[in-house]
């Protein structure tokens, strides 16, 4: 098990593999369908966009509303394919690393090795765990959105499995091929 | 004939629809617990012990199982010698909309053009059926979006038989792949037409985990595609194993000469849904 943080850097990437486990502790930014579609609107009007997305981790989730007294609700990973479409052009926003499920295209897999980034699974269904690992959350843009809005997590021990690392490897078609 | 008032519908479905967000059944706790002692790969083993694990910090309570907590599909039997008094689908919606927001439950349903969160998790499906008798059966089932996304329905002709069928279940559980969070409870429509189909493919999640339908012939291809999709070794969160599937059920309906109608639904491991009788 590797203890990393959040922005990542240059050379906690290149250390991980496809297969390695981690424990990310750090800043973390929640972003799913609306969201990125957002991102790509407010990219093509030329607009201020609400965060400096350099280094940073992005996590595809969408909460459940937090009670009384919690960081967060239930907080695990959704379905990372439905994000390809944006996934290259928040490469080129500079982000260095993304947390969801499942596998992704081989566009999205040739532009995380070409950017030097980095793709987990974290563990699909396992919400109420995850909730552990989220020390504080804050909406830090389209509110509006609810669920889908963008939150800004602090983590620790956050759990993820490399899937795609950055010299192209695959974790997922060691075992199969979909 | 007996009256059911249709605030007791929405008290019902409010209580049901929390629950079954925050209590996984039984019968698939004890599946996942079984497999973890089965699976040999030390990933996979952790990963299905980790599902117990979740199962436990949800059901104290304050976090739901899953940040997915569905759509909310609702089956209702109805007895002929019930009379509901008051409308019943505004009234299962209302204990829908109440559940979801007493329950800190995440509101995932929007307008399928403009995109915009109706703010309540409502409407839900409703199913209905009509039985003997004076009771009315409420079914809630929660489903989330990861696993509903592959599922998939087929037109297959009379000349693809059995083959035909196994071929389009396994190709769907290899889309499915990693993404919709195996291990997977598969549902099989077979027959009907094309809506009858899934129909039959979601009802079969609601059977008990494990359990073989009546009919040899079906309860034969039950067991010959659950040993298939365990070889695919897609595994625990697609992490590789013996475990990609926890059961298969098939359900069968007649269907015209020239058709064959096949249903995949594709349930993940967080096989969430509860019922009552009142």
């Amino acid at each position: 098990m590797k203890k990393i943080n959040a922005p990542l850097d240059a050379e906690t990437i290149d250390d991980l593999t496809a297969g390695d486990e981690v424990l990310i502790s750090g800043t973390i930014y929640t972003m799913r369908d609306a969201a990125h579609a957002r991102i790509a609107e407010m990219l093509a009007k030329k607009e201020k966009l609400p965060l400096d997305f350099k280094n940073q981790v992005i996590y595809y989730c969408g909460p459940t509303p937090a009670r009384e007294g919690n960081a967060i609700g239930s907080c695990g990973p959704t379905t990372s394919s439905r994000m390809d479409k944006f996934t290259p052009m928040l490469l080129e926003l500079g982000i260095k690393g993304m947390i969801g499920k499942g596998e992704r295209s081989t566009v999205v897999k040739d532009a995380i090795a070409k950017n030097k980034a980095v793709y987990f699974s974290a563990l699909g269904g396992l919400g109420a765990e995850y909730a552990r690992s989220v020390e504080k959350s804050e909406i830090i843009a389209f509110p509006e959105l609810g669920p889908e809005a963008i939150y800004k997590l602090e983590v620790e021990d956050f759990y993820a499995v490399v899937i795609d690392d950055i010299k192209g490897n695959d974790l997922y078609s060691m075992f199969h091929f979909s | 004939m007996r009256l059911i008032r249709s605030e007791k519908i929405s008290e019902a479905v409010e209580q049901l629809v929390i629950d079954a967000n925050y209590f996984l059944p039984y019968d698939i706790v004890s599946a996942v617990k079984e497999a973890a002692g089965e699976e040999k790969e030390r990933k996979a083993k952790n990963v299905l012990y980790k599902i117990v694990e979740n199962y436990k910090t949800a059901k104290k309570g304050e976090y739901p199982l899953c940040q997915d907590t569905g759509i909310v599909v609702a089956f209702l039997e109805v007895g002929n010698d019930v009379k509901i008094e008051g409308d019943v689908y505004k009234a299962v919606n209302r204990g829908v909309e109440n559940g979801y927001k007493k329950g800190f439950l995440r509101k995932s349903v929007a307008d399928p053009l403009t995109r915009k969160n109706t703010g309540t998790n409502t409407p839900c499906v409703v199913h209905t059926e009509i039985k003997p008798g004076n009771t009315l059966k409420i079914t809630i089932m929660t489903k989330g979006a990861g696993a509903e996304n592959k599922s998939a329905v087929k037109m297959l002709t009379p000349a693809d038989g059995e083959e035909g069928i196994i071929n389009f279940v396994t190709e769907t559980v290899k889309k499915a792949g990693a993404s919709a969070c195996p291990p997977y409870i598969i549902g099989i429509g077979i027959g009907g037409n094309l809506e009858r189909a899934p129909y039959l493919a979601k009802k079969a999640l609601l059977r008990e985990i494990g359990s073989a339908n009546t009919n040899k012939e079906a309860a034969a291809l039950e067991k010959k595609i659950f040993k298939l999709l365990n070889k695919l070794n897609i595994g625990p969160l697609g992490f590789g194993g013996m475990t990609t599937a926890l059961s298969v059920m098939v359900e069968t309906f007649p269907c015209h000469i020239a058709s064959l109608p096949v249903a995949v639904n594709v349930q993940c491991h967080s096989s969430r849904h509860k019922s009552i009788t009142i």
